[in-house]
Parts: C-alpha cells; structure tokens; sequence
C-alpha cells in the first residue's frame, strides 16, 4: 500500500520511529496511526473481521452448535449433508457441523493461549539477556541458538510423543519450542533501546534499572513483539492441527479440525465431506490470522509496504 | 575461500554433536521407554524380559556410555537396528527412503523456485494492482495454509472432480505431480513473498533510477537490473527450504503415500524408535547445515561485494 512515511525519510527504522517520540502522547498517536493504516488495508479488515467471528464461534459453541459433539447415533452413521445434518456425520454418526463449531474452540484456545504463554516466557528472558548483557547474555545467546537450530514442528512433536497427547500438554510443547523468536527479538530491541538518548535521560533522573527496562524500553520494544504474536497465533494453531492429524495433539473425543482431517483422508474418496470441510476451516483461520497479521505489521512498519 | 569452507566444515562437528546430545537428552529425559508395551493398555513384559532387551539394545548402560557408544558408531556410519522394523538396520531404510525424498523435495523445490520468483516479480512490478494481489492471496495461501489441508483440496479437485492426477502411490511420472506441488506450494509462497519484497526495495534504489533516466525499456531493466540485485536475499531462503522439503513431509507422503523418509520423522517418535530419531534428526541436521555452507558459498558468485 502507497502509505505515506514519516517526513524525516524512508530509512528511519522502527526502534527510531518509537525512540523519537517517548512520551506519552506521541506513543499514543503511533497506535492510533497503525489503526488508521489498519482500517485502510481492506485484506487486514476481511481478516480481523473473520477472526472476530471465530472468536465469538469458540465463546459460544454451546449455544451455536445444534446437537452434541460426542454423543454417537449409530443409526445414522457416514450421513451425507442434509437437512438434519448440514455437513454430514462422520463413522459414529456424530453431526459434523458440531463438532467443527467445537473444533473452533480448540483452535482459538491454543492460537491464543500459547502466544500467552509465550509471552511470559519469551518477553522476560530477552529483556534479561539484553537488559544485563554480559555473561548472562552470552549464555541466553547460545542457548536460542541451539534451539532455534532445531526443526520446530519436529521438536513439538518429540516432545508431544513423550508427553502423551492432551490440550495441556499442547500449551507444554509450545511454550518450550515457541518462546525462542521472541526473546531473541526482545533482547535485539532492548539492544538498541537501551544505548538510547531517553532511556540516558532517564537514568540521569535517577530512575533504577528495573523502572528504566519496565517503563521506558520496554514500551519502545512492543512493536516487534505486537507483531511477532500475531503471526505466532496463526503457527500455533497450525502446529495443533498438524499435531492433531498425527494424532498426538487434541485426545478425542474433544474434536479438532486438524484430527477431523487425519482421521478421515484415507477416506476421501467415499466421505469427502468428512476431510473437506474441516479443511476449509483450518485454511479460512490460517488465511484469514495471516492477512491480519500482515495488516498489522504493514501498520506498525509503513516502511515495509 | 578454502579456508572459509574448511572452517565451516570443522564448525559442523560441534553443531551435529550438540544437536545429537539435545535429541538423546530430550528422548530419555521424558517419561516412558521403548520397553512398555506398544498398544496402551497391554500386558506389559515380563521384568526378565524387559531385563534381557534392555541389556540387547543397550539400554541398561549409563545415559553417557549410551550416547558415547552411539556417536561412536555413528561415525563408522552404523545407526544401529531400528526397534520397530526390528529386521532392519536404520542405515538400510533410510538408504531406501531417502532418495525418494530427495526426488520429491528437488521437484518441489525447482517449481517452488519457478513459481515464486515469477509471482513475486509480477508483484513487484505491478505493486498495489490486481496482480499483485492475485500473487499475494497465492502466495499467503502457500505459505499459511498446512500442506495436509492443500493435498485434500488438490486430490479433491485434480482427481475427483476433473480427474486428471492419481490420488497416490509413487510409480509414473503423473503420481509424482500432486506431492509435488502440494510440497512445493509453501516454498513457493514464502519465495514469491521474499522476492517480492527485495524487490520492491530495489526498484526504489538510485541505480534503477538512473537506468530509468537513461531511457532504458521497463523489461531489460527488470529483469536484467533490478532481479539480479533482487535475487541475493532470495538464495539465503533456498538452503533451510530445500533441507525442509528435501529431507521429506510427514503430511504429504502419508496423504499421497510416498514411500519416502517423511513419515520416519513422526513415526520414530511416536514409536520410542531411539536410533531412527537419532538418525532422521542427525541426517536433517547435516543436510541443513550443508545446504547453508553451500548457500553461503554460492552468495559469494553472486554478490561479489561479499568477501571470506
């Protein structure tokens, strides 16, 4: 998008951009523009609205979702979609619109909570490393290094084998494996933030360390980590519903798309309503998280675009 | 140059050694053993004989004899007999199944390349029309949508509905197309994204624009000025994407049953198959970090401001 950058140049980088204006009512206005730039970007908006409903779906899919999730009816198993069932049952005669409403909450559940998670672990650590620096610096360093150096989905999936499957066990695997790249963003934006002039300044006032990384560079550094959450929703729901389709992410009978569609491929050609629809779903919240995500970033960095 | 190479090559020693030592520790520091019984809620062996196949396979040692035992073999290139296909030694599955891999990942990774440069091209080209937004939504789909999700909407449409492509199975060359691209579909994203963007900044750059002022065409000075310089970050992604793609997807060789090494990387851990988590984690480690010397060598052809 031909957005319009700030007058002091093209290559002023975010860290600056925030730098340059510390106080309170500048940072405001930087939210306040992304929001504008946000509302503008007409893909970002198809997102955040989707993302919006499938929040309110999970919330409510007790209300929304017509008949149980679990309760099997062998009298009408492998149903093709009808009335009764728009979307079919599936091989214990369980209503698969239902259990996808259901699925949706799984979904939003681990998309969320594991980037809550994450955050804990991930800001904390980073702003330590680049906050102390020093030894402990050099230890966090190599110690990212060598996890980052791991494929991630098999790292996850090593750890959900030994742990066994379960939505607790789910948050588990992904706080371990998913809290690398953000400290090391932290710790690169506490970096930069700390050698500034304001964060001097504060000094010089005679704040103490830990008002300085809390109150002053912290803030500074949201942007990066804003960003980095929001395109670690859309990987940690992927993560469960490959998970899931391996069969060691969601226990059934919980329903999970990911699960719907593994257990149901070998199938495709005499069910296919049992593996498509819940594979429109998974790629409905993964495209529509992404177009979010990009919106977001593309607001926060006008640089990018 | 040589001395770079040979650098990076003894640097590998204590990458793959700490990438082993991670492995075998995360493996034996969670709960359960490849001795409890495979199905749940089976008889569990006999202590005796739990005893006895501890002792076969070496279990019974001290965690670092075990791990000094088995780097120790590993590097005569003896991975040990797997624990689920017990009639087979590790070295020969792999033997069999990787070169499929590689086959199925080369493929990918060629259309992958192919596709994605010209996506992220017309992208840049056409910045903020219609083309670019077709190769946005094409290549956000790539890259965010799971390729287990593309296969069943690819089988759906290229083999039910106009059936042109087999559903599976690895013989003629017309199985080989769907895997292929279902595979290839998220580089391909990721790619048309990268290029994409490094294009978009060196279109702006001072040297395009003095070819511009000289009166230069549009055509000769994208493609022969502005890719060129657009392509150097692009190498960077090929050396982690073809190790990812190379090495096999667990997702498309189950969907499309591919008989290649994809699946072994979940069904060793699922399986407690210590040496076969050993070796898939090993054998995907060596190749990436193999493919990155090579991207890093490469860059120095390609971007000659780069010195070693």
């Amino acid at each position: 998008m031909a957005l319009s950058t700030p007058a002091s140049g093209t290559s002023l980088d975010t860290a600056d951009l925030v730098a340059a204006a510390p106080s309170a009512a500048a940072t405001t206005s930087l939210w306040r523009d992304a929001w504008r730039r946000l509302r503008r970007n007409k893909l970002a908006v198809v997102g955040g609205v989707t993302v919006v409903l499938l929040c309110l779906v999970a919330v409510f899919a007790n209300v929304l979702a017509p008949q149980s999730y679990t309760k099997a009816n062998f009298g009408n198993i492998y149903e093709f979609p009808n009335r009764e069932f728009p979307l079919g049952t599936d091989q214990l005669g369980r209503d698969v619109l239902s259990r996808m409403i259901y699925g949706a909450r799984v979904s939003m559940l681990v998309g969320l909570g594991s980037q809550v998670i994450v955050l804990l672990i991930g800001v904390p650590l980073g702003a330590l490393a680049g906050f102390v620096g020093g030894r402990t610096d050099i230890l966090m360093t190599r110690f990212i290094d060598v996890m980052y150096a791991f494929p991630r989905l098999l790292f996850v999936i090593l750890v959900m084998s030994m742990l066994g499957a379960g939505l607790l066990n789910i948050f588990v695997a992904l706080g371990l494996t998913g809290w690398v790249g953000i400290a090391r963003q932290t710790r690169a934006q506490v970096l930069t933030l700390k050698e500034k002039e304001f964060v001097e300044g504060a000094r010089a006032l005679g704040a103490r360390s830990w008002r300085v990384l809390t109150r002053h560079v912290l803030p500074s550094a949201l942007t990066p980590i804003v960003v980095s959450i929001t395109f670690g929703i859309p990987e940690a729901i992927f993560t469960e519903a490959a998970l899931s389709f391996i069969g060691v992410g969601i226990n059934p009978p919980t329903p999970s798309w990911g699960q719907m569609v593994g257990e149901n491929q070998q199938f495709l050609r005499s069910y296919w309503y049992l593996c498509v629809f819940p594979s429109i779903a998974i790629a409905v919240t993964m495209l529509s998280f992404t177009f979010f995500g990009d919106g977001v970033r593309d607001a926060l960095d006008p640089k990018m675009k | 140059m040589l001395n770079f190479t040979l650098r990076r090559l003894l640097w590998l020693i204590p990458t793959i050694l700490a990438m082993a030592l991670v492995t075998f520790l995360v493996m034996h520091a969670t709960p359960g053993s490849p001795l409890d019984p495979v199905a749940e809620g089976a008889n569990p062996l006999s202590p005796d004989a739990q005893k006895n196949l501890a002792a076969a396979y070496g279990l019974d040692k001290p965690l670092w004899e075990q791990f000094a035992i088995f780097v120790g073999k590993a590097l005569r290139g003896d991975f040990g007999q797997s624990f689920v296909y017990k009639t087979r030694t590790v070295s020969e599955i792999l033997w069999d199944a990787f070169p499929v891999s590689l086959l199925l990942g080369s493929m990918a990774l060629v259309l992958a390349v192919a596709g994605g440069v010209t996506l992220g091209v017309l992208a840049a080209v056409y910045q903020n029309h219609s083309w670019d937004y077709v190769s946005v939504t094409v290549a956000t789909l790539g890259v965010s949508v799971p390729n287990f999700v593309l296969a069943v909407f690819l089988i759906v449409l290229f083999s039910f509905v106009l059936p042109i492509f087999p559903t599976g199975g690895w013989g003629e060359p017309t199985d080989w197309v769907l895997p292929t691209v279902t595979l290839a579909l998220g580089p391909m994203g990721i790619i048309a994204r990268f290029t994409r963007s490094s294009m978009v900044e060196v279109i702006r750059s001072d040297y395009i624009r003095t070819a511009r002022a000289k009166g230069l065409a549009e055509s000769p000075i994208i493609l022969k000025h502005v890719l060129k310089n657009a392509c150097i970050p692009v190498v960077t992604l090929l050396g982690p994407l073809f190790a990812a793609v190379g090495t096999g997807s667990f997702f498309v060789e189950s969907i499309f049953r591919v008989p290649g090494m994809g699946r072994f990387f979940v069904l060793s851990m699922t399986g407690r198959d210590y040496p076969m988590i050993m070796a898939v984690v090993l054998l995907y480690g060596v190749f990436l970090t193999l493919m990155n010397l090579a991207v890093d060598l490469v860059y120095g052809f390609i971007d000659p401001r780069i010195r070693y």
